[in-house]
């Protein structure tokens, strides 16, 4: 066994977990105070369901063997994870399969937490509860299987990975491009927030939001250097990378913002820190240092340029997953095909470098394919779970903010004065209390 | 007896507070205030969407006083509260009927 990588895949895995809790302090700092319980329990609940789901089938789907034109892993030959469990790993070396398991469960909870950011402030729980377990079943693990499951000896893989051989590392496409386009058809299926465009809709806590970026990019150095699979060169390179791109897309951000608005602010930097990240995920292991700079200032000043779009185009996507998701997805994942470099450990050179057109039209291709299938499907299950239960809220319900209607909890306590509540807060106390029906404490 | 309200900025309170109290009040009510007048509000941009706050944090002060030291009293607030800038805020005065101090049940100017 190969010690040194299993802990490093390891080590990777536990900081991927950490994005979904980051993720839910990023998204539930920037709705408002009556939503963010919510906000935080869709990546909660997220993390739970497809947790759940990828140990049954998931790992299933996108791993097993595939069971034709590489579209698909068998659903049954690891069912329940069977089989997975002895140590098929030499002396010679080799990783656990049950690390790898592990490394790509957290992937699978993250993609579908990224897509409540879309839908803030106005989805019934349940709604988003049983979207997340059909759009993890039918759109994640298949496309997992395309971009992630490589051939090996008799092992049959996904035709990104393989056939196309696009260069995605640790999840341009099957992550954030598939997250983006998933939150975009969602939240346009869904409806605007009522009072999109016209009540102003703050964040409530930008210190959350910062926390929040700040793990995410702790978290972050699992996703692209643990994907490597190694403790070695090709994870130092993707780390350095994954600072540095990190880094120019805060300062793309902030500065286009100075430009444009007036003020550096505090939401670009983190937003700018989101979109650097999600650009240099698929292009960490086949970028120079350098490259790495130019992609995450590319990535900061557009992904900065392109939350503005939705009032422009009328669509309520709440926190800018197109924006930063999608958007970052497309630049990264199309960048390698300019800035790809030969020295880098996937070896392979872009436009810019003497490639030609050759890699620039795979990552094309593979881009195009993954947003075409997330966005015929996830309009599919949207539109099946509206039939079922409903995707919305009661419209009095989305005022008084979802956390009361979905969860029968307030984020704050807003009793501003001390003494017990009962100064400036007593009216606040009292309503509160006048919404629960006493049957409920005595059941 | 007259009632003296008084819209201040937050960071005044203290002024306020000692130059009341310098001048014999015995007491007063604070309470925390939002509204704007003629300077209005203020603009914050999030991801490049503006947003104009109009409502503006204030302290809303509020003391019983005597007829005769109404005047006085009016003049000390608007004197510890000024800064000169614009959003200083307002002190007004109005006529109060009656009064009655809850623990022993005295009215009027007793009960002040």
């Amino acid at each position: 066994m190969d010690t040194g990588a299993t802990a490093w895949v390891l080590t990777s895995a536990s900081l991927v977990l950490l994005m979904t809790p980051g993720l839910a302090l990023f998204y539930g700092g920037m709705v408002r105070a009556k939503s963010v319980l919510n906000m935080m329990m869709m990546s909660f609940g997220a993390l739970a369901l497809v947790g759940v789901l990828w140990v049954l089938w998931g790992y299933s789907m996108a791993f097993g063997d595939d069971v034709g034109a590489g579209l698909l892993g068998d659903p049954f030959q690891y069912f329940g994870l069977k089989g997975l469990m002895e140590d098929t790993t030499t002396e010679a070396g080799g990783l656990p399969a049950m690390a790898f398991v592990g490394f790509q469960a957290v992937f699978a909870i993250i993609t579908v937490a990224l897509i409540s950011g879309a839908v803030a402030d106005r989805m019934k729980f349940s709604a988003w509860m049983l979207f997340a377990g059909i759009w993890a079943t039918v759109v994640y693990f298949p496309v997992a299987h395309w971009v992630f499951d490589f051939s090996l000896d008799e092992h049959v893989g996904g035709w990104i990975a393989n056939d196309l051989a696009a260069i995605d590392f640790a999840g341009g496409t099957a992550v954030h491009i598939n997250a983006g386009t998933a939150g975009l058809v969602l939240a346009i299926i869904l409806g605007k927030r009522r009072g999109f465009g016209k009540e102003p809709m703050r964040p409530h806590n930008l210190p959350l939001v910062m926390l929040g970026a700040g793990l995410l990019w702790f978290g972050w150095f699992g996703f692209n250097a643990g994907s490597a699979l190694g403790a070695n060169n090709t994870a130092s390179v993707a780390w350095v990378n994954t600072l540095v791109a990190t880094c120019a897309a805060v300062l793309g951000w902030i500065v286009t913002e100075r430009f444009r608005d007036g003020h550096p602010t505090s939401l670009g930097a983190a937003s700018g820190a989101v979109a650097g990240l999600v650009a240099i995920t698929p292009a960490c292991a086949a970028l120079s240092p350098v490259g790495a700079i130019v992609l995450g200032l590319v990535a900061g000043v557009l992904c900065a340029l392109a939350v503005g779009l939705k009032y422009r185009l009328g669509y309520d996507d709440s926190l800018d997953v197109v924006g930063v998701h999608l958007v970052g997805g497309l630049v990264g994942t199309i960048g390698i095909g300019f800035l790809a470099t030969a020295n880098a450990p996937a070896g392979a050179e872009g436009l810019f470098f003497g490639g030609g057109f050759d890699l620039l039209g795979r990552q094309v291709v593979a881009a195009l394919a993954v947003m075409v299938y997330t966005a015929i499907l996830t309009a599919v299950i949207a539109l099946i779970v509206k039939a079922l239960i409903g995707l919305r809220v009661e419209d009095d319900d989305e005022v008084a903010g979802v956390d009361q209607s979905q969860h029968a909890e307030s984020g704050y306590d807003f009793a501003s004065l001390g003494g017990g509540g009962f100064t400036a807060g007593s009216g606040t106390v009292a309503s509160r209390t006048a919404t629960r029906p006493t049957e409920e404490f005595s059941a | 007896m007259k009632l003296i309200t008084a819209i201040i900025k937050p960071h005044k309170l203290d002024d306020v507070k000692a130059a009341l109290e310098a001048f014999g009040v015995q007491g007063m009510t604070v309470s925390e205030a939002s509204g704007y007048g003629r300077q209005r509000g203020h603009t914050e941009v999030y991801r490049g969407a503006e947003y104009t706050v109009d409502m503006v944090p204030k302290v809303r002060l509020e003391v019983l006083v005597d007829d005769l030291d109404a005047t006085g009293v009016v003049e000390a607030v608007v004197k510890s509260a000024a800064t000169g800038r614009i959003g200083d805020g307002k002190v007004w005065t109005t006529t109060v009927e009656d009064l009655v101090r809850v623990r022993t049940g005295e009215h009027g100017a007793d009960a002040l």
